[in-house]
């Protein structure tokens, strides 16, 4: 029987750490992750769990004390934002080109500098070429359904990545909603024991991990990751199948809203998808065919379902709450255009970076794009393609 | 039970053979010593900070190492260390375990004075059951040596070169095994090689069969680095001893004690002459430099000889 609670985000992933259990946990602070760490030492601290709980002095040495423990056969798990998560970048690749299946609790913020504690996407956009797989939450409910469905993506036999489960700071971390959590033996049984074919502990053979690769093997093992991540795919929803059989909530790689008949629609990642829904609930009641797609997961990047979803659409905002100063766009706008490139007929595409440093996007704001997205189905797809919402600054200022 | 040199050597070989270090290296010597200081039936994991002992032992799809090993990135040999033996007592608590295993972080001065450094720190204040051996040649080696912290004063490296308004590094050796024992972890000591083996052997023995956080400071000469022929190389440490540029001694649950007190404490040229690093100071109007060299080790020395209640 599912339960119903209220708890943060940052407490319903705690609590889902709590009834996995994991071997390793290691620690450090850094907001807006930090209450984590702190929920977990009180289940540590109360017997709750018999984890190994290592207080570390760096997130670069949380991530390196999972890479060891994941490597001895273990489940190894973390939380960190910003740049806890950029002290960690050489590690990320280590732990996914050594296949071992680390779960990281990311809780969006923006990077430095200048400092700002505030959500955006930039800390995880920056990871996204180390080779994680990269779930994205809209509510806490979600951050708390993806928790419980990482490990089972990530240790599944030909996937083997570690595995990055987002959450907006503050937005979802800190807000209590009233949220749906299982019980402690069905998420036991759901998650299951982790039993890896190799480990640097108990196993007839030694296991050597992390060796110098020359020229004649590197790429063959580039390509092994490249097709794990292809292979994660696979993973994601064979995973949320089960889950949804189990506990009846659906995941995919994305959620589609109101996209049946939608003549122009919104991608996005994160919180702001409910901010869009009430948006879209009212524009439809007057009438007008407005959309959303929600990415869920942004790495393995489900480019052909997410061209097929957008296929009949006009025109399409993609939303990006990072600056991936490339000058030509966010990264999420990146994927969707080449995602949409083979497509026979093409919406018009535009980008639109928000919300950075935790600006407030309201339903208003979203009503203007979808504005913006009309007059493009009028004017054959006119204007500006890079666009940044709400600058005070801008001369030209088209949201 | 006393060290039986003919007994440890006849001991299988943990690190073997085909491996791709220099002749007159002291990184194999090391790592063939730590692991003969393993109990015969006691397993070990090696966690490797990336270094020329990485690049040469574990090139895929070969391995010299006999025990389970990791090599996860240059600065964070510890912090992995710390991670699989968290995981070792996690697995031994919940009964998925039998075997017993002993935990051994090797690094360069690079990977340990510098770079991982704070790696080092971190897991030494937490406690974790392992011995951390640096292998000190005294600058980075693996990328075509440059000065580290443990470069000594005057010695040449490519980031400190001589020229006509540089005698070499400017800076003295950072002393490691010193902060080492200030973290007031149950064993701490400084060793080289020298004669059987006797000094290096006792003390791996005794920091792997201590509970708790230990370091092990190896003075491991580089040929290429210190610019000396290979077979120098026990002339070399014997003279670092000697000279007590180098000298022996461990911090056992915070309590110094020198292992070895020269008959005859020697110049340091003597250990300075053998090696083409310090060249430049044998030239006439560099005795600067040779009188500085001396000065510094005396005060360190003096230094020690306190620390061990060895003075009047």
């Amino acid at each position: 029987m599912s339960i119903r609670e209220r708890l943060s985000g940052n407490e319903a992933v705690a609590y889902a750490m709590r009834q996995i259990n994991p071997d390793v946990f290691a620690a450090f602070p850094i907001t807006p992750s930090t209450e984590i760490p702190q929920y977990f030492a009180q289940y540590v601290a109360n017997g709750q769990v018999d984890t190994e709980y290592v207080t570390v002095e760096s997130e670069h040495s949380s991530m390196s004390t999972c890479i060891g423990a994941e490597a001895t056969g273990c489940r190894a798990v973390t939380a960190t934002s910003s740049c806890g998560l950029a002290f960690m970048y050489e590690l990320l690749y280590v732990a996914a080109s050594s296949r071992l299946p680390v779960t990281l609790a990311c809780v969006n913020r923006a990077l430095t500098g200048p400092i700002n504690i505030n959500n955006d996407h930039s800390d995880s956009m920056g990871a996204r070429d180390t080779g994680w797989i990269q779930l994205y939450a809209e509510n806490n409910q979600e951050a708390y359904d993806n928790y419980l469905q990482a490990m089972r993506i990530a240790e599944t036999p030909d996937v083997r990545l570690p595995i990055m489960v987002c959450q907006d700071g503050f937005i979802t971390s800190h807000a209590v909603e009233n949220i749906l959590i299982e019980e402690d033996e069905a998420v036991k049984a759901f998650v299951g024991e982790y039993h890896p074919e190799h480990a640097l502990l108990g196993r007839e053979t030694p296991l050597a991990v992390g060796p110098y690769d020359i020229s004649p093997y590197y790429m063959e093992h580039k390509v092994q990751q490249a097709e794990a991540m292809k292979n994660a795919k696979r993973a994601v929803l064979d995973v949320a199948a089960d889950f949804e059989k189990t506990f009846g909530r659906k995941y995919g790689f994305f959620e589609e809203y109101c996209m049946e008949d939608a003549e122009v629609a919104l991608v996005l990642i994160g919180s702001t998808a409910g901010t869009a829904k009430a948006c879209i609930d009212q524009l439809r009641a007057a009438g007008r065919k407005v959309g959303l797609i929600k990415i869920r997961v942004f790495r393995p990047f489900p480019g052909e379902e997410l061209a097929q979803a957008l296929s009949h659409v006009k025109a399409v905002a993609v939303m990006d709450k990072s600056e991936g100063f490339s000058a030509c766009g966010g990264p999420l706008y990146a994927e969707t255009c080449a995602a949409c490139y083979d497509l026979p007929e093409r919406p018009v595409l535009v980008n639109i970076v928000y919300g950075l440093g935790g600006r407030d996007v309201a339903t208003e704001d979203i009503a203007r794009v979808y504005d913006h997205l009309f007059l493009l189905t009028r004017n054959g797809g006119q204007g500006p393609k890079y666009i940044h919402m709400g600058q005070r600054s801008s001369e030209a200022e088209v949201l | 039970m006393a060290y039986n040199h003919k007994k440890e050597l006849s001991k299988p070989e943990r690190f073997v053979g085909g491996h791709r270090l220099c002749a007159g290296c002291g990184a194999g010597l090391v790592c063939r010593g730590m692991l003969r200081a393993l109990d015969e039936g006691d397993k070990a994991v090696v966690c490797n900070a990336t270094s020329c002992l990485e690049v040469s032992s574990f090139l895929y799809p070969y391995t010299a190492w006999e025990d389970s090993y990791i090599h996860s990135a240059f600065e964070n040999a510890a912090a992995t260390c710390g991670g699989v033996e968290a995981a070792y007592n996690v697995l031994k608590r919940r009964g998925k375990l039998d075997d017993t295993y002993k935990f051994l972080a090797i690094g360069g001065d690079g990977g340990t004075y510098d770079i991982g450094f704070q790696s080092l720190s971190g897991a030494m204040e937490r406690g974790h059951d392992m011995v951390y051996f640096c292998y000190d040649n005294e600058a980075y080696m693996n990328t075509g040596i440059q000065r580290s912290s443990s470069t000594p004063r005057f010695a040449t490296a490519t980031t400190t070169p001589v020229g006509s308004v540089s005698a070499g590094k400017k800076q003295n050796k950072k002393d490691l095994t010193e902060i080492m024992a200030a973290h007031h972890i149950p064993y701490v000591a400084q060793t080289t090689f020298l004669g059987n083996f006797k000094d290096f052997h006792e003390k791996a023995h005794r920091a792997i069969y201590t509970e708790g956080a230990a370091f092990v400071n190896v003075m491991s000469p580089c040929p290429r680095g210190w610019q000396y022929s290979p077979e120098l190389l026990p002339e070399i440490c014997k003279m670092a001893v000697e000279t007590c540029v180098w000298p022996l001694y461990e911090v056992i649950d915070g309590k110094w004690h020198l292992s070895y007190m020269p008959r005859k404490k020697l110049p340091v040229t003597e250990f300075m002459k053998l090696q083409g690093r310090f060249k430049h100071c044998f030239k006439p109007g560099n005795e600067w430099t040779l009188e500085a060299a001396q000065q510094y080790v005396d005060e360190k020395w003096e230094q020690l000889l306190e620390h061990c209640g060895q003075r009047a």
